[in-house]
């Protein structure tokens, strides 16, 4: 298993996820989740994808997504250098036993009737899993995740890195042009 | 500042862009652009069939360098764009194509003639948008041009829709593109030239592997010089035949699966691949794990994600390949000076290879005539000037194999998609790029019958191509493969067209002059009357012998090691060679 966190940069415009699903689609590569959203620049979206990379390089999958005209930057987030979470709404059973369980994760109860109990957790990758190991033997009704989002550690951003190291710094060279198509 | 129509807004971009001709038919949703398309000094010429007008636009562009342009109304308009569209892609064409598209408001409605071309051509146009809103236009259109003709060249559409045609809206044309998720480097890195440098001056057993790149790149004098002053044996793809010119010395022709002998086999014994503007495709490579096994890669290309995706590159130089040749010559001349590698043996080896295993064909027993011989001798007739294309099949490799190419743009066809009908619309874009040049579209009776329809708008619009029809009343290379490999089951290969259609008979039906040879002492003087004429398009039914078959040929996934001369002849290795 080659499992790969990249965080994207994009344009805020439509049909930007098309392309992004398009090219994983067309080129074979396999999203284990997804996750975008509105980002601290209005005109940009931030795309978290986890990615399980078996017989693709992470460089070539990268370099492919860059190629996207609305791609502005590309990013690994490694487990080492970055917070990773994830958000789960799990429906459970009401009774004592599910309660323990939610109170020993420090599971957030968002609803609560008769016969079920709505729990809210966010974690990493392993909380979640040992959350709903945990719940499994009590009879889980219903499951929803957010897919994983991630933040690197440290002052730098996503937008200070890419920007920096994806090709963009060539910018104002005048030559930055194939002079051989210009009509 | 005045307002004007959306639609207004597009000519006015486009002439802006510097568009100076372009290909298409109108209908319902692009029907507002076309009225001031009919003032605009931007010369439209009225295609039968939109993939017709595709076509064009990437013979244009592929002839001149410039970008081609074709447009065409909503729904099946654009969907017929959408092969030529994806050829053009897979061929780093630099196209841009303008659909219109249902009035917003109905957009997602199925209505009448709507299609979703932006989402359709998602996966094989570099970018693609959908405007709403007039204003957009100007912007939309200087992304596009910007977009198709630098970096890595593409395909670019624009879809339009129709009320955003007819509004009222400003012209205010950009005067510089600025996206934040395109940049190209066009520039090399230092380092890496140095590196590429080194590993020359190391080399024992280098090849040059040229493709499209350099023609793109506008590098072939470039390329020349590098390979003067290494010495190096070069080899041009499909894509880049006329990039080093076919007479030169260093010349060891096409590699790949119906490559020479000897620019398979160098590329095969090779310690070093200086590879330029190429990208490793299964069609040269043969099966890739055993592809150039003892050779290290240089590649050079303007688009990074060709760098490893088939071939793992020890160095890899990033940007414009003519800016890369004016950095690397100078630095391998340098290294050069210092350590001076012993080519010779290599040299005579390879050159060895080519004049013991040269390009030929044997003439039919039956007196009938070879295509090989036809696509010879219109080669030479014509001369190294003449700008050929070619549909797809056995007359496509014989056109790139006997025919001597000199220069770039003058050898375009679809080596990618491998479009069966692209000569004669992708001849006629190219002769309105180039009206100077004689345009000779070398064509199968299949592929004829599959675009033929343009040769009206040729007759139409003074656009006199030579189109030579290689008939040999079959699907050729589809035959050729039933012969080799389906025991000669010739499943829905045969066409039956020697006189239905009667090729002569429908070229004079089209406006065109129609000849026909059927011996082989007529070739020389049917090609001539067709160089003869220069006033009206020319087609030449050539019938030809239907056996014959394109070698040398390395079958479908197996190693370039297996390369055969012709069936089931491989060539002889002195035992040190092998």
């Amino acid at each position: 298993m080659a499992i790969h966190t990249l965080a994207v940069l994009v344009e805020n415009s439509p049909g930007v996820l098309a392309r992004v699903a398009s090219l994983f689609s067309r080129r074979g590569y396999n999203i284990d989740s997804l996750a975008v959203g509105p980002t601290e620049n209005p005109a940009v979206s931030r795309m978290t994808i986890v990615l399980n990379l078996e017989g693709h390089a992470l460089d070539q999958v990268s370099a492919q997504l860059f190629k996207l005209v609305n791609v502005i930057g590309i990013s690994e987030m490694k487990s080492s250098d970055s917070v990773q979470r994830e958000l789960l709404l799990v429906k459970v059973p009401a009774n004592p036993v599910t309660k323990g369980i939610a109170a020993k994760f420090d599971a957030v109860i968002t609803d609560e009737n008769d016969q079920s109990l709505s729990l809210e957790i966010v974690g990493d990758k392993d909380q979640i899993e040992q959350l709903l190991t945990a719940l499994k033997p009590h009879g889980i009704r219903e499951l929803v995740q957010s897919g994983l989002v991630a933040l690197e550690r440290g002052a730098i951003t996503l937008a200070d890195r890419t920007l920096t190291t994806m090709g963009t710094a060539n910018e104002s060279n005048p030559e930055n042009k194939t002079a051989d198509y210009q009509n | 500042m005045t307002k004007v129509t959306g639609a207004q807004s597009l000519v006015n971009s486009l002439e802006a862009a510097g568009v100076d001709v372009m290909f298409g038919i109108p209908g319902g949703a692009i029907l507002p652009a076309y009225d001031p398309i009919f003032d605009s000094k931007i010369r439209h010429i009225l295609v039968r069939h939109e993939q017709g007008a595709g076509h064009a636009a990437t013979g244009y562009a592929q002839a001149t360098g410039r970008v081609g342009v074709c447009i065409a109304t909503s729904g099946p308009g654009a969907t017929n764009l959408v092969t030529p569209l994806a050829d053009a892609q897979m061929d780093s064409v630099p196209v841009v194509a303008i659909t219109g598209q249902v009035p917003g408001p109905a957009i997602g409605t199925d209505a009448f003639q709507e299609a979703d071309i932006r989402g359709i051509t998602m996966p094989f146009t570099k970018h693609n948008y959908l405007i709403t809103d007039p204003d957009d236009i100007p912007r939309a259109i200087a992304e596009a041009f910007h977009i198709a003709s630098t970096g890595r060249p593409g395909a670019v559409l624009v879809d339009i829709a129709k009320d955003a045609l007819q509004r009222m809206t400003t012209f205010d044309y950009p005067k510089q593109v600025s996206l934040a998720g395109y940049n190209p480097v066009t520039q090399p890195k230092a380092q890496d030239i140095a590196d590429a440098a080194t590993l020359i001056s190391q080399s024992k057993k280098p090849v040059l592997y040229v493709g499209g790149g350099v023609i793109k790149a506008n590098a072939a004098n470039e390329l020349l010089i590098l390979a003067e002053i290494t010495g190096v044996p070069v080899v041009t793809t499909l894509m880049a035949r006329g990039a080093f010119p076919d007479s030169h010395p260093q010349h060891l022709g096409m590699p790949g699966m119906h490559g020479t002998v000897a620019a398979v086999t160098a590329l095969q014994k090779a310690d070093l691949l200086i590879t330029l503007g190429a990208r490793f495709d299964d069609r040269v490579t043969g099966k890739l794990s055993t592809f150039a096994p003892n050779a290290k890669v240089i590649h050079a290309d303007i688009d990074p994600a060709e760098i490893g995706k088939n071939r793992h590159a020890d160095v890899a130089i990033i940007g414009d390949l003519k800016n890369i040749l004016l950095k690397l010559n100078p630095a391998v001349k340098e290294v050069l000076s210092k350590v001076q590698p012993d080519l010779t043996p290599w040299q005579n080896e390879v050159y060895g290879w080519r004049s013991k295993y040269p390009l030929g064909y044997d003439k039919p027993a039956d007196g009938s005539v070879s295509p090989q011989y036809v696509i010879e001798r219109i080669g030479k007739i014509s001369g190294p000037k003449t700008i050929f294309t070619s549909g797809v099949g056995q007359h496509q490799m014989w056109a790139s194999q006997f025919i001597g190419y000199e220069n770039p743009r003058t050898w375009l066809n679809s080596g990618g998609l491998g479009t069966m009908g692209y000569a004669v619309p992708a001849a006629m874009g190219a002769k309105v790029g180039a009206p100077d040049s004689t345009v000779w579209a070398i064509d199968g009776d299949g592929c004829f019958q599959m675009t033929n329809q343009e040769l009206v708008t040729c007759a139409l619009n003074n656009i006199p191509i030579k189109v030579a029809i290689i008939n040999n009343e079959s699907l050729g290379m589809v035959r050729q493969w039933q012969t080799l490999f389906y025991n000669g089951r010739y499943s829905n290969t045969n066409l039956e067209s020697k006189r239905v259609p009667d090729f002569k008979m429908l070229a004079e039906a089209m406006g065109c002059v129609g000849l026909r040879c059927e011996r082989p002492e007529d070739v020389d003087k049917t090609i001539e009357a067709a160089m003869a004429i220069n006033d009206q398009p020319v087609v030449v039914d050539f019938s030809v012998h239907r056996d014959a078959m394109v070698w040398p040929m390395v079958a479908a996934g197996s190693s370039n090691d297996d390369i055969t001369t012709v069936r089931s002849m491989a060539p002889v290795w002195d035992s040190q060679e092998l």
